[in-house]
């Protein structure tokens, strides 16, 4: 376990869709990489060239500088056995590493089981966007889940301070007990009751945040500004969980696609700037995955659904550089004839992060043993 | 009439409609509820809203959300409105790739139309639909290139569910609906925005043999179609979806393959009604309300926010008639997870227990709250007359029991209402004798209605 004087902290970031890893970090000097991709493929000329096999996206930019300073390891090639190409299935091992059956367990939320075994602190998970992923989501662990930070908490309508806080006393009332009804009414019951627990800590956040930093306008920016906030509060949160979407690039990818990772990267640049202009970053370590990579060839217009993918591990406490292999670009190689095939499995990435960045035993998490990466110096 | 009668036709209208006004459930109560379920599944029989008027009001597309749940609070047809959504859940279309209203608002007018009829014309249509065809990039699918994305999730989420068709049959199936694409509209600057069209382009389209589930031949999406509607699997995948929206929480469709229906015996006996008739939905939906296991499933099903807001604006009584401001209750069921037209995947929204989350939950009460906070609200108003028409004065447990009743039916349990009483208790009976006291009960029952929208019972349908 990497050591930092502060407990460390996770941020998943989620590409939903199935980035485009082949165009993300780019073969550029493989002809089958451009005879395959007429249409979406980059140019050579226009690559960042990482070494002379690889370069990134020119619209990557910003996640280029942080690669050539040392902090961002690429897992290369990261996927699972027996994929369908189904997003939803796809999505839902991720979250629960479950590929053979239907999970309920997400695994972050047995990864906050293990950090806050008591339910002691309802903000050790915070997930930003809307909705909580079924990744945060398990019976009888609370995860907060965060539309608007600026205006979060009950009954906020009611002017009054004396009456809010008669009903909201009421309202812990009737959400105290469990009904015994099922467990969906037992749920209601628990989640409305931490939300009065969190909404009394997270209103201090964006009164305490202070920045120089400008984040640049997006959905992720704005994620991540509200991921700095909470974390400089120092409300204890330890995971935290956000969402980039719209990766699902089937059809006009060249327009979509490099928008998509300019957005991402100059935020996530944007977010480590900040923390580290307030001393923040060295506990922070963030994963940034995708439910599946995209077809070899594209189809004229974009590609589609695939194997073998990519995720990012950064931060300060970092060992930049390539992990793992690149997938193979030999037709003989390729799986049912059209996909990558996966060269690590990321049950063995988030084994990697569970035990030697959060400091649990990933075993039971995983379920099982997996091939790990050596990421952290 | 007995509770029990009040109770199941408001069950009823929560369920095929999205709630009613105190007068409208009454109205109901009347016809009785065969005759009401009757109605319900014949919306050609009702008058249709008046469109002029619509579109006087709150013309532009930008605003079509709005109008339509302007429409679902106030068709004559509300099961009408009810399928529109029930289709927009199952066939997920977003506008965050679309960009283009017009396409997806036709999509949900296309749903209205259509929604209550055959299967097969269901699918036909909405293999058509410009907006799905974007959505899913069938106008990329050509002959000798397939995209098969249209064609795996026709075969995945909108008809047969995983496990009844083969990675080759999808294959197949993408082959048989190349060509099919849309006209292009006329460009959006500066001409605004027009109806693109379905449009089937015969050199794209593939006309060698396909073998699609047992069948062979050069077969065209059409057929397709028609071999799928007569799947039993399909019956059963339907009949899934409408027991989940209507009925009972099902666990989320992609553990379907491997997770059995809660009532395997109700999915039976739909999809027996919908072999029987040809995939008539009309009829299974007649089954569907008229079944025993229909009505004992009062409150079993946690409301979407999209029956969450229509239920309370119900309540409150307000919008009865077209007036600007619709388009503020689109942008709540937003913030509870449900943004009409721009469902997050293909695969729709995560119903039943996803809808809560602390954020969630939050956003639900929030709007609930502040909805009934307001005293001359038309809905509140009627609330308050009906308190008074019970006598002079109320003991706290009769106050909570009468707005408990008022409100909905809303079934509670005993934490709840032990609560609520306890509230009421600390002001002590409600007096309408005095009318200097007029202002504080009024005060004092909006808090009680406040707590009453904000408990638990109350997020389910």
């Amino acid at each position: 376990m990497a050591t930092t004087r502060k407990a460390p902290v996770l941020v998943v970031v989620q590409l939903t869709g199935g980035n485009d890893f082949m165009n993300t970090l780019i073969p550029y000097t493989a002809g089958i990489y451009h005879d395959s991709r007429p249409v979406v493929g980059i140019k050579a000329e226009d690559v960042l060239p990482l070494d002379d096999t690889l370069g990134w996206n020119p619209h990557a930019a910003p996640l280029k500088a942080m690669f050539d300073d040392g902090d961002v390891a690429v897992v290369q090639g990261i996927g699972y056995p027996n994929s369908n190409r189904s997003h939803f299935r796809a999505m839902d091992i991720w979250h629960t590493c479950e590929p053979e059956k239907i999970g309920t367990e997400g695994w972050v939320g047995q990864l906050v089981r293990e950090l806050d075994p008591r339910s002691e602190n309802v903000l050790t998970a915070v997930s930003f966007g809307q909705g909580l992923p079924r990744a945060c989501a398990l019976p009888g662990i609370p995860a907060t889940s965060v539309g608007d930070l600026d205006n979060y908490g009950l009954m906020t309508s009611i002017g009054d301070e004396g009456q809010r806080t008669r009903a909201l006393e009421i309202f812990k009332g009737m959400y105290s007990t469990p009904v015994g009804s099922g467990i969906v009414m037992d749920y209601l019951s628990q989640t409305g009751l931490d939300v009065i627990k969190g909404a009394d800590e997270l209103k201090k956040a964006p009164a305490m945040y202070k920045s120089d930093v400008e984040y640049p306008q997006s959905s992720i920016a704005k994620s991540l500004r509200d991921v700095a906030r909470v974390h400089l509060a120092a409300l204890g949160t330890r995971v935290f969980y956000t969402q980039h979407g719209g990766y699902d690039n089937h059809a006009n990818e060249v327009p979509t696609h490099p928008r998509l990772l300019k957005e991402l990267s100059e935020a996530i640049q944007a977010f480590f700037t900040d923390l580290r202009s307030q001393n923040a970053s060295e506990e922070v370590a963030m994963l940034v995955f995708t439910e599946f990579g995209r077809r070899i060839r594209d189809n004229a217009s974009g590609t589609d659904h695939g194997t073998g993918g990519g995720a990012f591990i950064i931060g300060d406490n970092v060992k930049g550089g390539l992990y793992a292999e690149y997938p193979s670009l030999d037709p003989a190689r390729w799986v049912h004839g059209e996909d990558l095939e996966h060269t690590i499995d990321f049950r063995g990435i988030y084994g990697t992060l569970l035990e030697q960045w959060m400091g649990v035993d990933a075993t039971p998490i995983v379920n099982g043993n997996f091939e790990q990466i050596y990421p952290f110096a | 009439m007995s509770g029990n009668d009040i109770a199941l036709m408001a069950h009823l209208m929560r369920r095929a409609g999205f709630g009613t006004t105190r007068a409208e459930l009454e109205a109901y109560l009347e016809k009785g509820y065969e005759n009401v379920v009757d109605e319900l599944v014949h919306p050609e029989r009702g008058t249709p809203i008046d469109e002029d008027i619509l579109q006087r009001y709150f013309g532009g597309e930008g605003a079509y959300v709005g109008i339509w749940i302007y429409r679902m609070l106030n068709s004559r047809c509300p099961l009408q409105e009810k399928m529109a959504l029930f289709w927009h859940h199952v066939f997920a279309t977003g506008l965050s790739k679309n960009e283009h209203i017009l396409a997806s608002s036709n999509q949900i007018d296309m749903f209205r139309r259509v929604g209550m009829g055959k299967m097969r014309d269901i699918l036909l249509e909405l293999s058509k639909d410009p907006a799905m065809i974007f959505w899913l990039d069938n106008n990329d699918n050509r002959k000798g290139e397939p995209n098969e994305n249209y064609g795996r999730e026709l075969l995945e989420l909108f008809s047969l569910g995983v496990g009844n068709y083969t990675e080759e049959d999808i294959k197949n199936c993408a082959r048989a609906f190349t060509g099919w694409t849309f006209g292009q509209p006329i460009p959006l600057y500066p001409h605004g925005y027009y109806t693109p069209s379905f449009m089937f382009v015969e050199e794209e389209h593939d006309d060698g043999e396909k073998n699609f589930l047992g069948h062979t031949g050069n077969l065209n999406g059409d057929d397709i179609i028609n071999i799928i509607v007569e799947q039993p699997a399909c019956a059963r995948f339907i009949c899934r979806h409408l027991y989940n929206f209507f009925v009972a929480d099902e666990p989320q469709v992609p553990s379907w393959n491997v997770t059995p229906p809660n009532d395997a015996d109700a999915i039976e006996t739909l999809a027996d009604a919908f072999m029987a008739s040809d995939g008539d939905i009309s009829h299974v939906l007649s089954i569907l309300f008229n079944s025993d296991f229909f009505k004992a499933a009062r409150f079993m099903k946690v409301k979407s926010p999209t029956e969450l807001v229509t239920g309370i604006v119900k309540l409150v009584g307000t919008y009865q008639r077209p007036e600007p401001g619709m388009g503020k209750y689109a942008g709540a069921t937003q913030l509870m997870g449900q943004k009409l037209l721009d469902p997050p995947t293909v695969e729709g929204w995560h119903t039943g227990k996803e809808w809560i989350d602390g954020g969630l939950l939050t956003s639900r009460v929030n709007f609930a709250v502040r909805e009934v906070s307001d005293a001359s609200k038309p809905g509140i108003q009627d609330i308050i007359t009906r308190l008074k028409s019970n006598g002079n004065s109320l003991s706290p447990e009769e106050f909570v029991d009468k707005c408990l009743e008022l409100a909905g039916p809303v079934e509670v349990g005993d934490t709840t209402h032990q609560y609520l009483t306890q509230f009421a208790e600390a002001d002590g009976a409600l007096n309408f004798e005095d009318d200097d006291a007029a202002a504080e009960n009024q005060a004092r029952i909006v808090s009680l209605l406040q707590l009453i929208v904000a408990s638990r019972e109350y997020q389910f349908a």
